[in-house]
């Protein structure tokens, strides 16, 4: 599928020299020095890089759960480096879904509790929730265990359930965070298909932070290289 | 987030940790108890004081001498300033004090002196008319035997220790007849003879006189009493034979004061040596008084005991609320410590809700809730552990009395306005309690709270 920018000509997600610098006693750490980047509607794109290398803070930046120290970052025509606490979570509420490699889930909650809760923080109407939430359960194939609590399942199945969580509000952008990093190389692979699945939904824009060079190759539209909190290189993955 | 998952997501995050909510609502609870059972106790102990002091008839009662009376009883002279001339406590004087406003009744105290034959033997003692309405005072509760059958019965109730010396069982005096000596004053015109004889030297004309004749009166026996209904006042001596008011008015014995009058020469009728007037209620007493003593008579009332009563309620029942104040400051600390206890456990999971698009004040109004809702629940079930520590005093209250053969009592009591006020207490005090870790759980990193193992 050819990238495509949005309606309006701007890109799904533009990074405009951000900077997030940490300061530790005396030292100052950039963990994300001087970047930007733009990223069209509907594109694939993983960030790889060694640990430390920033990938992980520049997510974070793009899901709205850090704001930069210095620069913009535009997600939809939203600028995140300026807008309120309370707009920014309405952001991360309606814009974006976030899959973590450790899955995250609610260990006390069943699949389903799990993936309702996105939809009861964005107050959609109880009697659409159930078929929102088995309508995303079906689509990661999890539609037959929504009894299940999350130590019941693989960890394959476990992903398939935050990612139906991430999913269930309906983003625009999907933020993975080294989404197959506890999973073995077989079913990592299942779940890079999955994401490559989802990615077909109109205007479904994906960033992946991994450090699996032959897995981003395999499926991203776009290899974007961090190292030392710098982008070091940024283009098509083939 | 709406209020329904907000309550949802909240009694989920209080059942997951319910050893420790429930232990730190236990805390709330004990707290909330010692505070209901202090203070219910307060209100209890005010309530029976109340109760039995207005039943007493001290609170809402004005005692009317003559002002003659007064300044006889070696008491300091009026003020000059009340320049109404003394008047004579008679018939008239207590219509007239009937008539005034929020009176329920006025009734004369009428003590003599008697002997009494019992078995053969003479006992001297004290009577006293009792008025019908004493029978409510609550000094006949728990009375051996029953009240005066009638106003005008021939009839008596004993007092204890006057019974005792007639028998020592006095319960077998119910029913057994006594026979009561007493002077009956007779009136005699004046004599023309003394008048001639003083008016060379003295131009009054001496009233008549009056003389005094024994007799005898059977009254049976229906009752023993350990009160003392009939305490004297203003020197009068306590009653131990109780006999109805309006048989005591008919014997027209001769009193205490009738030699004062006579020789005083005040008049020819009987007077009053005093008069109990009893109003709606000790609200009244006050302006009764003032107005009982514009009419020119003596009149004091024990309002101001009544009220330095109430200041003592008032600052006993603030002791006893700060007292257990403090086990509920207890109580707060353990709800201070099982939330921010629960921001460090639930650390992932304030970052993943954060993640998912919780707002912080989501996350704020989550911790509130928990903290409000155990609140809730120790303020009620401390409201009914404390209810029973009131109820258990009680109880050992009355076994004490009754083993004491005396009548029972409540001693604690809960109002619906402490009930109210301890469950609203308690939800207020965790709120407050909820505040800091609510705002600190708000105010955590997401960013940090998902790197958290």
């Amino acid at each position: 599928m050819p990238p495509s920018t949005m309606p309006n000509g701007q890109p799904a997600i533009r990074l405009d020299h951000i900077s997030r610098h940490y300061t530790m006693g005396e030292a100052v750490i950039r963990a994300v020095d001087d970047v930007s980047l733009d990223l069209p509607s509907g594109e694939f794109l993983a960030l790889l890089g060694s640990s430390g290398s920033g990938k992980s803070t520049l997510l974070n930046l793009i899901a709205g759960l850090d704001r930069p120290t210095s620069g913009a970052v535009i997600a939809h025509g939203q600028d995140l480096s300026t807008v309120s606490s309370l707009e920014l979570a309405r952001y991360r509420r309606q814009t974006v879904g976030m899959v973590f490699q450790s899955f995250n889930l609610l260990p006390r909650m069943t699949l389903e509790e799990n993936v309702e809760l996105p939809l009861r923080l964005a107050e959609v109407d109880r009697s659409d929730r159930a078929a929102r939430v088995h309508e995303a359960l079906e689509r990661v194939g999890l539609g037959k265990r929504i009894t299940h609590r999350p130590g019941e399942l693989s960890g394959g199945e476990q992903q398939r359930a935050a990612i139906a969580r991430a999913l269930v509000n309906r983003p625009k952008i999907l933020l993975a965070d080294e989404p197959t990093g506890n999973l073995d190389s077989a079913t990592g692979e299942s779940i890079l298909m999955l994401l490559k699945e989802i990615q077909k939904n109109p205007g479904m824009t994906i960033v992946m932070v991994t450090h699996e060079r032959p897995l981003a190759e395999r499926f991203a539209d776009r290899l974007a290289v961090m190292g030392d909190g710098k982008l070091l290189s940024n283009g098509a993955a083939r | 987030m709406k209020p329904r998952d907000l309550s949802d997501l909240a009694l989920r995050n209080l059942r997951e940790a319910i050893l420790r909510n429930s232990l730190t609502t236990l805390g709330i609870a004990v707290g909330v108890a010692s505070l209901v059972a202090m203070l219910s106790l307060g209100v209890g102990l005010q309530q029976l004081a109340s109760k039995r002091l207005s039943q007493s008839g001290l609170f809402d009662s004005v005692f009317v001498t003559p002002r003659v009376n007064l300044r006889g009883m070696g008491r300091a002279a009026m003020p000059p300033s009340s320049d109404q001339a003394p008047r004579l406590l008679d018939e008239s004087a207590r219509q007239e004090i009937s008539r005034l406003p929020n009176v329920v009744e006025v009734y004369p105290q009428v003590r003599f002196f008697t002997e009494v034959r019992f078995d053969g033997k003479p006992f001297a003692t004290m009577v006293a008319g009792m008025p019908a309405s004493s029978k409510a005072s609550g000094s006949f509760d728990g009375m051996q035997g029953s009240f005066f059958s009638g106003d005008a019965a021939y009839e008596t109730i004993l007092q204890s220790e006057f019974a005792k010396e007639l028998n020592a069982q006095t319960s077998t005096l119910i029913g057994k007849d006594l026979v009561l000596r007493y002077a009956e004053r007779q009136s005699i015109p004046p004599n023309p003879m003394d008048s001639k004889a003083t008016s060379a030297s003295n131009s009054e004309s001496l009233p008549g006189g009056f003389s005094v004749v024994p007799k005898e009166m059977r009254l049976r026996i229906v009752g023993v009493v350990d009160t003392e209904p009939a305490s004297g006042f203003g020197g009068y001596g306590n009653g131990r034979l109780l006999i109805p008011l309006q048989v005591a008015m008919t014997l027209r014995a001769a009193q205490v004061n009738d030699l004062r009058d006579i020789v005083r020469g005040t008049s020819s009728a009987p007077t009053f040596a005093s008069l109990t007037v009893r109003a709606k209620g000790p609200a009244y007493v006050e302006a009764l008084e003032a107005s009982v003593k514009n009419m020119g008579f003596g009149a004091f009332s024990l309002l101001d005991a009544s009220k330095s009563l109430a200041t003592f309620f008032r600052v006993l029942d603030m002791l006893l609320g700060i007292f257990s104040s403090l086990a509920l400051f207890v109580a707060t600390l353990g709800i201070v410590n099982t939330l921010v206890m629960a921001i460090l456990e639930r650390r992932r999971e304030i970052g993943v809700l954060k993640a998912l698009g919780a707002s912080d004040r989501d996350v704020k109004q989550l911790f509130f809730f928990e903290a409000g809702v155990m609140g809730l629940f120790g303020g009620i079930f401390g409201l009914f552990l404390g209810w029973l520590i009131g109820r258990a005093l009680n109880f050992g209250t009355n076994f004490y009395l009754h083993r004491r053969d005396l009548p029972s009592v409540d001693i604690s009591s809960v109002p619906w306005w402490l009930v109210l006020f301890s469950i609203g207490f308690a939800v207020l005090v965790s709120l407050v309690a909820g505040l800091y870790p609510a705002s600190r759980a708000a105010r955590l990193n997401p960013v940090e709270a998902l790197r958290y193992e």
